[in-house]
């Protein structure tokens, strides 16, 4: 009996040692081979098992300054490296394969630059198209360093191009509106067919679904920063070629800008996968700063809202900002869940999620009551049953998560449902998205 | 009698060194051994011996290595280095140049170490 809590006692004191990440898990074996001879040697003199455990745990000292000593002596050690991995036997292959996925986007952004240029082609296409110049790329990579089978690899490869013919064979009007809507949907249609070769074409596991929504907010932060450094990089460049030849600084951004920018989507792609293990994620980081915030900004707006109700003036297309506020919270959800154990219970952070997602709410019903009110003067334009549909399938997943983190805060759901539901959910995303770019246009008149 | 803390800071290093210059040792005997010849004078937090002696290996005045206790327990067994010893050799000094200084104002003769 008092063995087996001697036992979990020198559990816990191991697992608190190690919390923190200053103490490697070797240390931890020397401290706590340590903690037992100490034990023992307490046990010999008469002491009890319970008793030894909390003289032995006394003389090591307390936790966290064990731990602060250990992280003065090992600080590297709370920096994960960021270092690239060292391109030495068997790690140069990985990259060359990046690299190449890379070089083959942005020479095929070249490409299409250069038949924007052919008579009779309008800067339009380029606009609506450029997505298909590069994400195809990044899923190719996937399908190649995921070794997908070929027939998953060909049913991508058929929906690429079936999204490419139709968008291209659509006899859009000049400056039509489902034009843009294309031009705005078809990154995000894409995005899924990388999707399915980022997860090998296992795409119906939801433990990978959720990998590739991590994934997806670990890409976009890491873009984020390699198109930060690459403005610095053209900016200077510019800046010191402006007094000698101020004629290249067209050239440079005609070649350097496109392609560098296709070519980082590969890249930062590629790190995500290289530093999955290695870095901290910082999308969840991100979001537990977010989450609070967007919580008390929504309340405060759902307040006022309620309060001064929607004017007259109210405008309809309004709608895609309140698309937008309910885009942003479904991914503090996503990724607040994203990072937490699944076995862990309910905490505060799931409450906060609550209130920012019932104010996100209360609010969009606010704004949508509104305008059913007045059904008769809203006309059914492309752009409307866009922004109406995203928000009507925004609506439901927030609605259908609220109530399971509901379930959760009184202790009869789990977790684990939550994520369930996001990840089930995608489909009708993917869903909503292919009927934007392939239904809607002929349902407008292409206008 | 308790010594102060930064003098038992100071003393870590030499102490350590000396102790393994006996004999390889590992953390537990380490401490006993310290234990035993300042007959409890000199408290040391267990714990903190464990970050010194990382240090000293990293500065490569003793290596160290993983065993097997006789009951069967992994141990990390640790050994002074050539450098080490040299490094014993001059904290020694130093030592016994501080014993002479203070011997000579408290009229105390210093240490057999120090003549």
């Amino acid at each position: 009996m008092t063995a087996d809590l001697v036992e979990s006692r020198i559990g816990d004191w191991r697992a608190a040692v190690l919390r923190g990440g200053a103490v490697a898990d070797s240390d931890a074996d020397e401290l706590e081979g340590h903690l037992r001879e100490q034990i023992a040697d307490l046990e010999a003199v008469g002491l009890a098992g319970d008793e030894a455990f909390l003289v032995a745990v006394k003389r090591l000292g307390e936790v966290h300054q064990i731990t602060a000593e250990f992280a003065r002596e090992h600080g590297d050690r709370l920096w994960k490296q960021l270092a690239l991995p060292h391109p030495d036997h068997g790690r140069l292959r990985p990259i060359l394969t990046m690299l190449a996925f890379a070089a083959l986007t942005a020479v095929l952004i070249q490409v299409a630059r250069m038949l924007t240029a052919i008579p009779g082609a309008s800067e339009a296409w380029l606009v609506r198209d450029v997505s298909l110049f590069v994400l195809p790329v990044l899923a190719a990579y996937f399908a190649a360093v995921r070794r997908m089978p070929w027939r998953r690899a060909l049913v991508l490869v058929a929906v690429v191009g079936a999204l490419a013919l139709a968008v291209n064979l659509f006899p859009f009007a000049d400056g039509a509106s489902t034009d843009v809507l294309v031009a705005i949907h078809l990154p995000v249609a894409l995005w899924f067919v990388v999707g399915a070769a980022y997860v090998g074409g296992d795409i119906r596991a939801s433990a990978r679904r959720m990998d590739f929504i991590r994934f997806t907010g670990e890409w976009a932060i890491y873009y984020t920063l390699i198109a930060l450094g690459g403005g610095v990089l053209l900016g200077l460049t510019i800046a010191v070629l402006t007094p000698i030849a101020p004629g290249s600084v067209e050239e440079v951004l005609t070649w350097v800008l496109p392609s560098g920018a296709a070519g980082a989507v590969v890249v930062a792609a590629w790190l995500v996968e290289a530093k999955k293990s290695v870095v901290e994620n910082l999308a969840p980081v991100l979001t537990a700063i977010f989450t609070p915030l967007f919580a008390v900004m929504l309340l405060g707006s759902a307040v006022v809202y309620g309060i001064v109700g929607i004017g007259q003036e109210f405008d309809r297309d309004l709608l895609f900002v309140f698309d937008l506020l309910l885009l942003v919270v479904l991914g503090l959800v996503v990724y607040g869940i994203s990072a937490r154990g699944s076995a862990r219970g309910a905490g505060a952070m799931d409450a906060v999620r609550l209130v920012a997602v019932v104010a996100a709410i209360a609010l969009d019903v606010l704004v949508l009551a509104s305008m059913f009110e007045r059904v008769g003067e809203f006309g059914f334009t492309a752009n409307r049953v866009a922004a109406l549909g995203l928000n009507l399938v925004l609506l439901v997943n927030l609605t259908v998560t609220a109530w399971l983190t509901v379930s959760l805060l009184t202790g009869k759901g789990q977790a684990v449902r939550v994520e369930r539901w996001q990840t089930g959910y995608l489909p009708v995303f993917a869903a909503w998205i292919a009927l934007v770019v392939l239904g809607l246009p002929p349902t407008f008149g292409f206008a | 009698m308790n010594i102060d803390k930064d003098l038992v800071a100071a003393m870590a290093t030499p102490l350590v060194l000396a102790i393994l210059v006996e004999d390889t040792s590992y953390g537990y005997a380490i401490l006993r051994r310290v234990r035993e010849l300042s007959a409890g004078d000199v408290e040391w937090t267990d714990g903190m011996l464990y970050p010194l002696l990382h240090r000293l290996e990293r500065l490569g005045y003793i290596g160290a290595e993983w065993g097997v206790s006789p009951e069967g327990r992994r141990r990390r067994y640790y050994e002074i280095t050539e450098t080490g010893r040299a490094q014993l050799l001059e904290q020694r000094r130093q030592w016994a140049t501080a014993n002479r200084t203070l011997g000579g104002l408290w009229g105390q003769t210093a240490s057999p170490a120090g003549s």
